[in-house]
């Protein structure tokens, strides 16, 4: 008895609400939170269609296409090679930043010296070509970063976006920046 | 790898912190592709030329100019099999100048299950667009470099799902350009009740976008695009966005531009510009996005 009431009620609400849920409910039914009542599954009751059987082929073979090569077969260029050099020496710089941000926070607590005057004394010691290797590795990231900042203010003007330019000032900004760190390294 | 790491986001991350959805995509959730996405974003590498057999003419000349040319190859009917770099050797004296000749020609009289397409074989249909010694470009309008000591490397697009050898599946491409809403859309009739005209400026501001044949070279050569085709929409989609944001008949214009104001749609260009530097039709994809971002910011 309660089983046969039950049966037509459900299929008296279904009757009701035909509206597929999503697509055609208004904000209100959604916010109310009586849009999805209706759901149903026609899952045991359908035949799958030629269609369907014919996308299931393909959904079958979609999982086992390869990726086609791209990082590794792609020709060296200045426009993403410097785009790269550019993205690996912004986390450098400001993760080095970090670092010794944080380790300068912490070390009182540690009892590691790492106060200007210490840093600066013990770098005196090194031979010189270390402290002018260890600058220019300083320098390099730092001015290419710089450099490459104003291509990037320029580029967001659209202006000295063109393919000429852009491997104008692409290769310029490298020269200027090895010359700009050499400077750094053995002046400053 | 380590891009493809930096780009990912978190899995578990706070509401707050999780980038904006793009709004214009057809979510492919429940597809196969993104979930092959997901676990498989590097590609699957070649077993490289050195380890597989050399193809030839069948009876070269004895002047002849023998090039090589190695080709990517993979048939979905051995899906087990990895992809492999065949290589074919070809008198250049006997084929023609471009290399979809080449590729033509490797199909008609040395291996007939090489898979490509082709149709115009004149640069205005796309279909022919692979990677080419490197570089993104549609094989009919490439050259052969005639220094036999070159050989040459024929990749599909890169990051594409490859349907078989040098045949991407572009639906997720075709599904973006679909996203943008490529036709005009107005509300209001003509004035004179014919046809919506425009003064020759106004006309001149589509020249450089209405060019582009969609062949995918672009957004394929894009770094950002690999790591992130699911959302981001690439320089050949947003190009054609532009299109008609600079449209003086489309009345859509700030809704346009609405749909590319998140994070991943249009703001995943990192001015990289390979795309400027592939296209084969002599576009500046590059230059359309920056007008985008530019409208976008002061307006």
């Amino acid at each position: 008895m309660a089983l046969a009431q039950r049966t037509a009620q459900q299929s008296l609400r279904r009757l009701a609400v035909q509206t597929p849920a999503f697509k055609f409910t208004t904000p209100a039914a959604v916010a109310f939170g009586n849009a999805f009542v209706a759901q149903r599954r026609y899952a045991a009751a359908t035949t799958v269609s030629a269609l369907q059987a014919h996308d299931s082929i393909l959904a079958k073979q979609r999982l086992n296409r390869p990726v086609a090569p791209h990082l590794g077969i792609y020709k060296p260029q200045i426009t993403w090679y410097g785009s790269a050099f550019n993205r690996i020496t912004g986390v450098a710089l400001s993760g080095g930043m970090y670092l010794f941000g944080i380790g300068y926070l912490v070390a009182p607590a540690l009892g590691w010296h790492l106060e200007s005057s210490v840093i600066a004394a013990s770098f005196a010691a090194w031979p010189v070509a270390l402290k002018v290797f260890t600058k220019f590795a300083v320098a390099m990231p730092f001015v290419y970063h710089s450099l490459n900042g104003f291509r990037h203010l320029a580029w967001d003007t659209a202006s000295l976006i063109e393919n000429g330019m852009v491997q104008k000032t692409g290769w310029a900004v490298v020269g200027l920046s090895v010359v700009g760190a050499l400077g750094l390294a053995v002046f400053v | 790898m380590a891009f493809r790491l930096a780009t990912r986001r978190f899995a578990v991350s706070p509401q707050v912190f999780r980038r904006g959805m793009a709004s214009v995509v057809e979510t492919t959730k429940a597809e196969p592709l993104s979930t092959v996405s997901e676990t498989l974003s590097a590609s699957t590498q070649p077993t490289p030329s050195s380890k597989t057999s050399t193809k030839g003419e069948a009876a070269p000349d004895k002047d002849a100019t023998i090039k090589t040319f190695h080709i990517y190859r993979w048939n979905p009917d051995e899906p087990s099999t990895k992809p492999k770099m065949q290589s074919y050797t070809l008198d250049l004296n006997k084929t023609g100048p471009m290399m979809l000749d080449a590729l033509i020609r490797i199909k008609n009289e040395v291996d007939p299950t090489l898979t490509f397409r082709r149709s115009c074989r004149e640069g205005i249909c796309g279909s022919c667009a692979m990677n080419i010694d490197g570089v993104n470009t549609l094989a009919c309008l490439c050259r052969i470099n005639p220094d036999k000591k070159q050989e040459a490397r024929i990749y599909p697009l890169p990051h594409t799902y490859v349907v078989k050898d040098l045949v991407p599946d572009l639906t997720q491409f075709y599904k973006q350009y679909k996203s943008i809403q490529p036709y005009l859309q107005r509300d209001t009739p003509a004035p004179d009740g014919r046809e919506h005209r425009q003064s020759k400026e106004d006309r001149k501001k589509l020249d450089g976008m209405y060019e582009c044949i969609l062949c995918a070279c672009c957004s394929t050569s894009c770094p950002s695009y690999w790591w992130n085709s699911e959302q981001y929409l690439g320089p050949a989609v947003l190009m054609q966005s532009y299109r008609w944001i600079a449209d003086s008949r489309d009345e859509k214009t700030a809704q346009r531009k609405e749909m590319l104001n998140n994070s991943m749609s249009l703001y995943r260009c990192h001015t990289i510009l390979n795309c400027s530097r592939t296209c084969p039709k002599g576009l500046n994809p590059a230059l359309a996005i920056a007008e985008i971002k530019k409208s976008m910011a002061f307006t």
